[in-house]
């Protein structure tokens, strides 16, 4: 009677006992849960975890890959200046085109925000563009307005009587370059977040704001930014990695030079590893930022997850 | 403390629809007036244009005498309390309570002093850490009243307050408003659907319908003598009987021919009242409490007889009501728990014909 009132309990048909437990196992909900899984979790471990998982044993293989040196390859790029330029270059390039994307998209969002419905749509679609179009191309049309014999934008300056500037040509203007197409990219993403963001937030607070006396800015910085730091802080952390992961526009641009002052983590990697021919070394470039971008992921994530609990 | 005058408010929206058609109010100081109507009659829309949140299309608000028209709600020295309460949800109920003081500038001392005193009044000193999400629909309810009285402000504006909280959080809400009111002594502006939190709170309650103001009157002088038909129906719950009727002059007495037949006399004292629509199609209302049976009812001047048959009774403990249905109309009528009613059986009913209303259909307004 007691096995009859399991096995009823699990569903299941009454069957002998033995033959039943793999059935009922079978119909567990975990079970089941973890099969229906289990094709995300093959992609995951075959297309991001080995791949992650070599890349980290890569890094620690002399050059031709023979024998075990550890952190060698790592203490070697720390003694070369060349590397210690890059690290400085990623680092300024990623935190300047963030903080740059970030304040451009959020400059949008707010104008389109505040275009009546109807219109906003076409405005949206148009400023979404830099971002839809394939990186390498629309960088090669950025490519042929730098150009130092036929870029227009030097012929818009000295028409307008300015001087012509050496876009590509001199490091910091270079640099410049790099950011500006990184800034024109990635705009529409920041503003596509932060729209979504604004629309979120209920006009009801700003009314209560505006009358508990706030002002336009006052209603800005204590309405919402706060209500949208959460969008904010998980923007700017993916921008962040794919910014500090970025190697087209750099590779179409300038191809790190001149005389590698504009190399990135990725476009230096490439040069180091496949160009060079020294794969291990190149995947410990590559390697470099994971553990620190892994700590401020942990910790931007955490802060979310402890926000959402309070406010949502 | 401070008068709030309406002078003929428009409110006309794109494509010219009209919320609000030119109405005309005065507030006085420390008064509670609660604005009542169905959705869509301008009443919100009123509000708003009080605190500043819509625009309006023409006409004048003033509040303690300076025309506001384009003065900014935060210039207004007003406080609202949300429908659905609009707390900020990052801010403790602390910051919650103290973010008007602080973007005023009032001294942190003065603050704490009164954030702690309008925690007091509302019972919520222990949740003054919490976030909102943290707080029940009551106690955010509580936080936002407390977020308009801490700023002392000359006018409270409420709108819909109680829509969201359940029927026993309401009646006990509806009691703290009165007690905060009569504490406080703010002039407030409500806004409801309800016309019992209409009649129970308020000083005088303004009936609005389709933009305009019907009738503005103490809840006792809505309820005995209402200037519509509207006003006669809205106010009061169950509503109002409406039955086609006639007025007829038989030797000197005038009566209430109902439209199936059945004939109630009108009291001397109203007589002259009715005397000029004798013989005019009109409507009789009687309210379902002024529609009692027989056996309940002590013999006076003014009770009409009349015979009901119930179809659908509803005991409610205190009271039963029942529902008959004569001529196409609804009839509704209370009577005592003791009266044995039962669907089919016919009763015999008094109207009190002291309590009835007439009214002319072709204007609406009663007689």
């Amino acid at each position: 009677m007691a096995l009859d009132a399991t096995t009823a309990l699990a569903g299941g048909p009454m069957t002998p006992a033995g033959g039943g437990t793999l059935r009922r196992l079978a119909r567990r909900r975990s079970t089941i849960a973890f099969l229906m899984t289990l094709p995300l979790i093959a992609v995951i471990a075959g297309l991001v975890a080995y791949p992650a998982g070599y890349a980290i044993y890569l890094a620690t293989l002399n050059r031709r890959m023979t024998g075990f040196i550890g952190l060698g390859n790592f203490e070697i790029l720390l003694e070369s200046e060349t590397f210690r330029m890059v690290i400085w270059q990623s680092c300024f390039f990623a935190v300047t085109a963030v903080i740059l994307k970030a304040l451009f998209g959020f400059w949008l969002a707010s104008m389109l925000h505040h275009i009546p419905t109807k219109g906003q749509r076409i405005w949206r679609g148009m400023l979404l563009l830099p971002w839809v179009v394939p990186p390498a191309l629309s960088t090669l049309g950025w490519w042929w307005m730098f150009d130092p014999s036929y870029s227009s934008i030097n012929w818009v300056l000295t028409a307008i009587g300015g001087p012509a500037i050496p876009w590509l040509g001199e490091p910091w203007w270079a640099r410049v370059s790099v950011i500006l197409v990184n800034v024109w990219a990635g705009t529409p993403f920041f503003m596509i977040m932060y729209l979504a963001a604004l629309k979120s937030v209920p006009d009801q607070l700003y009314e209560a704001a505006a009358i508990d006396g706030a002002t336009g800015w006052q209603g800005l910085r204590y309405v919402t930014l706060p209500m949208m730091r959460n969008i904010i802080s998980i923007t700017v952390l993916f921008s962040l990695i794919v910014t500090f992961a970025n190697y087209d526009i750099v590779r179409v641009l300038t191809n790190g030079g001149p005389r590698d002052l504009t190399h990135v983590f990725a476009s230096y990697a490439f040069q180091v590893g496949i160009l060079s021919g020294n794969i291990p070394r190149g995947a410990a470039v590559s390697l470099f930022m994971f553990p620190i971008l892994a700590g401020i992921a942990f910790f931007v994530l955490r802060g979310v997850t402890q926000r959402n609990k309070e406010m949502a | 403390m401070a008068q709030v005058n309406i002078k003929k408010v428009v409110k006309e929206y794109e494509g010219g629809v009209q919320a609000v058609k030119g109405i005309d109010l005065d507030i006085g100081d420390k008064e509670f007036v609660v604005l009542v109507g169905p959705s869509g009659c301008g009443k919100s829309t009123t509000l708003r244009m009080i605190a500043g949140l819509e625009e309006i299309t023409s006409g004048a608000i003033e509040i303690d005498g300076n025309i506001v028209n384009d003065v900014p709600p935060r210039d207004r020295d007003i406080a609202m309390v949300f429908q659905n309460y609009a707390l900020y949800p990052h801010m403790s109920v602390y910051d919650n309570m103290a973010f008007g003081l602080m973007l005023r500038k009032f001294p942190r001392e003065e603050i704490r002093r009164r954030v702690e005193n309008a925690a007091r009044i509302l019972d919520i000193g222990p949740l003054l850490e919490r976030k909102p999400k943290a707080l029940s629909g009551g106690q955010r309810q509580r936080v936002a009243m407390g977020r308009a009285i801490v700023r002392d402000p000359k006018v409270f504006l409420f709108d819909e307050p109680l829509s969201n909280l359940d029927a026993k959080l309401r009646v006990q809400m509806r009691t703290e408003i009165k007690k905060v009111h009569q504490t406080v002594k703010t002039t407030t502006v409500y806004v409801t659907h309800d016309q019992v939190e209409a009649m129970t709170l308020a000083d005088r309650v303004v009936v609005m319908n389709h933009g305009i103001i019907e009738q503005v009157g103490p809840p006792q002088v809505l309820y005995h003598s209402p200037a519509t038909k509207f006003v006669a129906g809205f106010i009061g719950s169950p509503a109002m009987n409406f039955i086609p009727a006639r007025l007829e002059q038989a030797s000197g007495a005038l009566n209430v021919r109902l439209s199936d037949g059945a004939l109630l006399p009108v009291p001397a004292d109203r007589t002259a009242r009715y005397a000029g629509h004798a013989g005019r199609e009109v409507l009789f209302g009687i309210r379902p409490e002024h529609l009692t049976a027989a056996s309940q009812m002590e013999a006076r001047p003014g009770l009409a007889p009349l015979s009901l048959t119930p179809e659908v009774v509803e005991p409610l403990g205190a009271e039963t009501l029942f529902y008959c249905w004569r001529d196409g109309g609804e009839i509704c009528a209370k009577i005592d728990p003791g009266v044995a009613a039962a669907p089919g059986v016919p009763l015999a009913m008094t109207a009190d014909m002291n309590r009835m209303h007439i009214i002319d259909p072709a204007t609406d307004k009663v007689l």
